[in-house]
């Protein structure tokens, strides 16, 4: 009977501390919604927690109204989904080779790979050659430096190492060379794996900053996280649009700048819970050393 | 000797022992056709930029090409060793990464312990779905949130604060308080994050271990302690070699996002000072020497610490 109470009075604690520390997670972002969505006046008087106060659409009207903002998104959607695209397609043409044992120089390429996981020529020779390269202020400049993950490379490897041999053997029997192997075979079987370093590569191409910030001073090429930094943290204010408007005066910065957030957000929590299953699986075939 | 092993060496002798490279590349030559371009893509964009490093040897014009600049010895490293902001930084890249590692690094394992004892499934698959998402999250977006839940006046923080009759704390405008803020934020972008892999490791473990331990009369706590946790020792060991490896390297988004020039004595690290010098001074190769600098610490850290792990019996990273 004491082992059942101490059972029910340990699970209880359980579930409050994972309650606790899952709600921790969601609710600034909560916050920030609900502050997006209220009254200038609610936000002055301190009373926005997690309810939105006196409910207004003024601060996304404004974001919309403001033109570059809304190409920065499509040009961040088309850059991301590129960049995914070319990323998957050379990960899988390197990843593929490399589980080939009989391949001659298999161990020393995929050396060079791995080396480059531990040291680079840091971030100076990187924008000098992408200076000498001529792809500075061009789209290039954000597909091309970070083209392929080691990291990601190795996991799909790995993937590959596992599937059985024997269904590859039997298509070269059909008279199959290694590229239909691959596409027919190989890529079919993989879809988990594929769908999570797709994920990967997106999330990581949807809010890389650091690459913009270095690389693109033409704001028609500013991606989203770039646009949002000048408007959030740098408070450069958004576009004269605005300014010449005359619902700036009824719409706070602080509730602009919330509904960025929002704005860059909503794309990734419409994205990421039904790849939940697949980005677990990886993680676990990731941390398998290959 | 028997007849039948110098008929073999005989007959060896007329078929070629090795075959040239030739060979081998006609054999395989889809399979190097597939290579062609990721191969590129590491020589051209990883392997030219280690080249690039020259540079710190060199008085760099950007307007000539590397090679036909003159060489300077290490006068830069001289100089950054000489400037006070250098110290600055790499001390606060130590710091900052020492407390995320004191804090940040127990948290995902506390979390998948904690995760792993919940009986219901599908508030395991939601609160896991909450937990997951901040990692998902830019540093822009994060420095959003925390900018305006912490902002003075209107934030959620100081809202909360107030009402219970404290004062205001400058959680972002004074150094020590902006130190806490900045672990805390990283351990809440990347505990549940982390948790994957311990969670894996435990999902590993022998159910028959608990079973047994159960029938011994052992409560959850104990089973804890004398099976879950010796059962990913492995796992926590590899991933705190790693993290120490990796002490001297510090991402950019981060730092930058979260900093303000009010706590730039703690958060100037060096790959905000690489930037600053660098790319905004346009001064190249004291720049370039100071990432060459900090890549040749973490080298050194990352086999230290794989070395020692290999000597003490667990297997390291290589």
């Amino acid at each position: 009977m004491g082992a059942k109470v101490s059972n029910k009075i340990f699970d209880f604690f359980i579930i409050l501390i994972t309650s606790i520390s899952a709600l921790l997670c969601l609710l600034p972002l909560v916050n920030v919604l609900a502050t997006s969505l209220s009254s200038t006046s609610a936000i002055l008087a301190s009373k926005v927690y997690f309810l939105p106060v006196e409910t207004t659409f003024e601060s996304y009207k404004a974001l919309l109204r403001d033109n570059s903002m809304i190409w920065s998104l499509v040009f961040t959607t088309l850059l991301t989904v590129g960049y995914t695209a070319l990323a998957m397609l050379l990960t899988i043409c390197a990843a593929y080779p490399l589980t080939k044992k009989r391949l001659k120089g298999r161990n020393a390429i995929l050396l060079m790979i791995i080396f480059t996981m531990y040291f680079s020529g840091g971030i100076i020779p990187e924008y000098i050659l992408a200076k000498n390269l001529n792809i500075i202020n061009t789209v290039w400049s954000l597909v091309l430096p970070g083209a392929i993950s080691a990291y990601n490379l190795i996991v799909l490897k790995s993937f590959f190492t596992s599937l059985p041999d024997s269904l590859e053997e039997s298509a070269i029997l059909d008279g199959c060379n290694d590229i239909g192997v691959l596409f027919r075979i190989v890529l079919p079987l993989s879809k988990p794996v594929l769908a999570t370093l797709s994920l990967f590569y997106a999330v990581g191409k949807w809010n890389s900053f650091m690459d913009a910030l270095f690389y693109i001073t033409d704001s028609k090429l500013y991606p989203l996280q770039l646009k949002l930094y000048q408007i959030i943290v740098n408070s450069q204010g958004i576009d004269a649009s605005i300014g010449e408007n005359n619902m700036s005066q009824n719409v706070l910065p602080e509730s602009l700048e919330a509904a960025c957030v929002i704005f860059a957000t909503v794309p990734i929590i419409l994205v990421y819970p039904w790849l939940q299953k697949y980005f677990v699986t990886g993680i676990m075939v990731g941390s398998v050393k290959g | 000797m028997d007849k039948a092993n110098v008929v073999v060496s005989k007959a060896q002798t007329f078929i070629p022992q090795k075959k040239g490279f030739m060979y081998y590349l006609k054999r395989d030559k889809y399979l190097y056709l597939l290579l062609i371009f990721p191969v590129a893509y590491f020589v051209i964009f990883k392997y030219l930029p280690m080249y690039g490093v020259v540079i710190a040897f060199k008085e760099y014009n950007i307007f000539l090409p590397v090679w036909e600049s003159p060489w300077i010895g290490f006068d830069a490293f001289k100089e950054v060793f000489r400037t006070n902001d250098f110290w600055r930084a790499l001390r606060n890249t130590f710091m900052l990464n020492g407390l995320d590692l004191l804090l940040g690094f127990p948290a995902p394992i506390i979390l998948a312990i904690i995760i792993n004892e919940l009986r219901s499934k599908w508030f395991k698959r939601v609160s896991q779905t909450m937990l997951y998402l901040p990692h998902f999250l830019s540093w822009v977006i994060i420095g959003g949130m925390v900018l305006q839940i912490f902002a003075p006046n209107f934030g959620l923080i100081d809202n909360i604060v107030k009402s219970l009759g404290f004062e205001s704390i400058p959680f972002l405008t004074e150094k020590w308080p902006w130190v806490a803020t900045y672990t805390a934020v990283g351990i809440w972008q990347n505990a549940g994050w982390g948790m994957i892999i311990y969670l894996a490791a435990i999902a590993g473990i022998n159910s028959e271990l608990y079973e047994a331990a159960e029938v011994d009369g052992a409560g959850r706590l104990r089973r804890i302690w004398n099976i879950t946790l010796p059962c990913i020792r492995g796992t926590i060991i590899i991933l705190f070699i790693l993290n120490i490896g990796r002490i001297s390297m510090i991402g950019f988004d981060r730092p930058f996002i979260l900093g303000n020039a009010s706590v730039k004595d703690f958060s100037d690290v060096i790959s905000t000072y690489v930037y600053r010098v660098g790319l905004q001074s346009s001064r190249y190769n004291i720049a370039t020497a100071v990432g060459l600098f900090q890549s040749l610490v973490g080298l050194v850290f990352l086999t230290v610490s794989n070395y020692i792990t290999n000597k003490s019996g667990e297997e390291g990273i290589w």
